[in-house]
């Protein structure tokens, strides 16, 4: 937040993705909402399954607002969707709501359950695009990625097919999501795809790195990380230029390189300006 | 039998001369393959370094703040004094040991020795020169400069400039090299009695409950105590938080308009705070200064990029504190995530305390000529007497290897009273790469 406040030119407002608890609790949502109080900027959040499955996201809407929302600004059209919806008889099967919160919070978990938008937003959303020219810039702010990377882990938003189509008509569509504490970038046609990096949870060291067994599924690829004694590494924000009508996203990455993604025009979609090229990228590692 | 070296307040530093082997607990000397090192070189780095002429006085030269006799520091002061009495921002760090920094200042703005001492002759209140020109007259029409620089680099007139002088002087200050303390010898010197038991339970908070060592490392064959690395720990930015806002965006408003960074934050004491971000202006860098080494701290009092706090007792209370000085203080909102409250009991902050005084070097070990050893008792009790202050609370060290290796000679040099130990026979140097 204090870094944030010395941003030099100031953002125009601050855009939260969601999960500012952990298991949906009230104090946890207080505790968050208070860490965020010294922001000196309007900010506009999205929420995340760990708001959300204790009280379907009762106590969230009393404290910051409305689910999912749209606005203008400087000539862009915002959308923010709640995409960790699910099935409503998964929603109703459990005997008590930490129960559901507690499967929904846990990864791998067989009896966990998709995210989505469903029915009833994505009309919403296609009332609310029907009065939105297609040349006119288009933000979507969601806590999910909405397109399809790993189900386990709900990097996956079940109907992401149908709010791409939603989105498909306009001429420049940006969505950006929170969830996977990582720098993720895609295009999928006109939709450019970029991801926040998270302020906590770090992603775990390569076992290589950490010389334990690791856990992690095994489609999953590690992150390469700095330095295993930087607590903070691995965690970060970042500034998000809107100017050209695409976004250009300054990752402010602590104890390690900052790195910007950004949409390169002449390629049609999102690249990182330094480890593009398949040459400049930094392997895996594979030993210690 | 027990015998005790009385030393002068002096260095006994392997000075003058290239270094072979580095001393017990430090790695071999990075020398850049396009400096490499001759006695001829040194030689003339070491003069310029005690030359006080090249000031806009004549009064202050590298020595002035960097005194052998302080460990290279100009302890006690709190901030340096440059000509006509002008104060700075900042606390003299040690010269000794700087030669395996990555980057050289508190704010790591300059990359290397070479260019680090272009600054100090023409900031203002440093050597006060308004540029280089009064310097480079000197060195170019002095008879025995004439002739040093001619022997070292075959140049003379104009070829000589600021890069040869800042070579030289880089090259003297690769002989600044201190280890082989009690904590050195304890530790890869394999004598289990060099530490005593209060040193060694506080080696044990420094690696375990206090985690200084995250930050000052340690490592497997040899401990520089730093991670070359910057953050912000809590020290001058605390009193002035809720300024650094309208503070940070002003610094880079003048840095476009052109200031100077060195000169900036060694006059501005509020730019000093910002720290690191003054030279990346990267905001995840505010307040956040380079970790200075360990060694020889109890002899370079006071302490901290702003010389606050004049005890090492009062630096463990802070980092105790979780980064603030006192208890009634605020953090501030950009402190490194690695700076929490430590839980440590009073006892516990002795023998933190202790184990920092046992990583001086034999150097700079021992107060004055007239010191008189106290005698009998070898016995290691835990100290009584804890450094208050750099005169304060010398330890007797008097069962512990005397200050000479053996197969080293002592040499007087005339000219400025310093000893020298010149090691037999000293080989050719060896060169690193960078
Ligand atoms: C007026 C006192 C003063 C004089 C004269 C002076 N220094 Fe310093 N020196 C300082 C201070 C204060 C700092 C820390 C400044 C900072 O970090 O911004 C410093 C920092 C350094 C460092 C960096 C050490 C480290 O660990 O980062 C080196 C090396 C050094 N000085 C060498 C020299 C040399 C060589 C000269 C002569 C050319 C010199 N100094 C003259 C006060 C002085
Ligand atoms: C997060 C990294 C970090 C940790 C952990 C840390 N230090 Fe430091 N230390 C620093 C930095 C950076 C400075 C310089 C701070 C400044 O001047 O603003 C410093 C300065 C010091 C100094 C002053 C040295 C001098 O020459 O002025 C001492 C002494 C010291 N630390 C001891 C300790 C001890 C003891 C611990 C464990 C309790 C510790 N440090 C933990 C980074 C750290
Ligand atoms: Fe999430």
């Amino acid at each position: 937040m204090a870094e944030t406040n010395l941003l030099s030119p100031k953002p125009d407002f601050v855009l939260y993705g969601g999960d500012i608890a952990q298991l949906g609790l009230k104090e946890e949502i207080d505790h968050g909402l208070e860490l965020l109080s010294p922001l000196r900027y309007k900010t506009y959040h999205a929420l995340g399954e760990h708001d959300y499955y204790l009280d379907l996201g009762e106590y969230w809407e009393r404290r910051i607002g409305p689910q999912y929302y749209s606005f203008d600004h400087k000539g862009v059209h915002f959308v923010v969707l709640n995409s960790i919806l699910t099935h409503d008889d998964w929603i109703n099967k459990w005997p008590t709501p930490m129960d559901r919160m507690m499967t929904m919070a846990g990864l791998d978990n067989p009896e966990g359950s998709p995210f989505m938008v469903g029915d009833k937003q994505r009309e919403w959303l296609r009332r609310d695009l029907a009065k939105v020219a297609k040349t006119t810039p288009l933000v979507v702010l969601s806590h999910s990625p909405l397109q399809k990377i790993f189900r386990n882990w709900n990097f996956w938003t079940e109907d992401a097919e149908q709010v791409q189509a939603l989105l498909a008509p306009f001429e420049r569509v940006s969505v950006l999501y929170g969830h996977v504490h990582q720098i993720q970038y895609n295009q999928i046609g006109n939709i450019s795809f970029n991801s926040a990096m998270a302020t906590a949870w770090p992603w775990p060291y390569p076992e290589t790195y950490a010389q334990a067994p690791s856990h992690l599924p095994v489609l999953t690829v590690p992150m390469n990380r700095a330095d295993p004694f930087q607590e903070r590494d691995a965690t970060g924000w970042q500034f998000v230029d809107i100017h050209s009508g695409r976004v250009a996203l300054n990752y402010s990455l602590n104890d390690n390189g900052n790195r910007v993604v950004a949409y390169n025009a002449a390629t049609g979609q999102p690249e990182d300006q330094g480890f593009q090229p398949a040459d400049a990228r930094i392997p895996p590692q594979t030993h210690y | 039998m027990k015998f005790r070296l009385s030393i002068g307040a002096m260095a006994l530093l392997v000075a003058g001369v290239p270094l072979a082997n580095p001393p017990l607990g430090l790695p071999p000397v990075p020398v850049p393959a396009d400096n490499p090192q001759t006695p001829e070189k040194i030689a003339l780095g070491e003069r310029i370094f005690h030359d006080k002429r090249l000031s806009a006085t004549g009064e202050v030269g590298c020595v002035s703040c960097h005194d052998p006799a302080m460990a290279f520091t100009d302890s006690p002061k709190r901030v340096s004094v440059g000509v006509n009495g002008l104060t700075g921002t900042r606390n003299a760090p040690t010269v000794v040991n700087a030669a395996y920094m990555k980057s050289q200042f508190w704010d790591g703005r300059e990359p290397s020795l070479e260019t680090q001492s272009h600054q100090p002759f023409v900031n203002p209140v440093e050597g006060g020169l308004e540029n280089h020109a009064p310097l480079l007259a000197v060195v170019r029409s002095d008879p025995d400069y004439a002739a040093a620089f001619q022997r070292v680099y075959g140049k003379a007139g104009e070829q000589i400039t600021m890069t040869e002088i800042g070579q030289a002087i880089a090259s003297f200050e690769r002989t600044l090299i201190a280890g082989n303390s009690p904590f050195d010898r304890y530790h890869y010197g394999g004598d289990p009695r060099a530490l005593n038991d209060q040193e060694r339970r506080g080696f044990d908070l420094y690696l375990n409950k206090a985690r200084c060592v995250s930050c000052h490392v340690i490592e497997q064959d040899q401990a520089l105590f730093t991670d070359n690395a910057f953050h912000n720990v809590g020290v001058g930015i605390n009193q002035i938080q809720d300024e650094i806002p309208p503070l940070a965006s002003a610094f880079l408003e003048a840095k476009r308009r052109g200031a100077d960074v060195d000169k900036t934050v060694l006059t501005d004491p509020k730019a000093s705070e910002l720290g690191r971000f003054a030279v990346t202006d990267d905001i995840s860098t505010v307040g956040a200064f380079k970790t200075p080494t360990l060694r020889n701290v109890a002899r370079t009092a006071p302490y901290m990029h702003d010389g606050s706090l004049d005890t090492l007792r009062e630096v463990v209370i802070h980092y105790n504190l979780g980064g603030k000085s006192q208890e009634s203080d605020r953090v501030n909102p950009y402190l490194s995530g690695g700076i929490r409250p430590l839980d440590l009991s009073e006892p516990e902050i002795d023998d933190l305390v202790a184990f920092l005084e046992a990583l001086t070097s034999p150097e700079f070990a021992a107060t004055t000529a007239t010191t008189t050893s106290p005698t009998g008792d070898e016995d290691h009790e835990p100290s009584t007497v804890t450094a208050q202050l750099p005169e304060a609370g010398e330890r007797d060290r008097s069962d512990r290897p005397a200050a000479a290796e053996p197969g080293a000679v002592e040499l007087r040099q005339p000219e400025s009273g310093l000893h020298f130990r010149l090691p037999l026979g000293f080989p050719h140097p060896t060169h690193q790469g960078d």
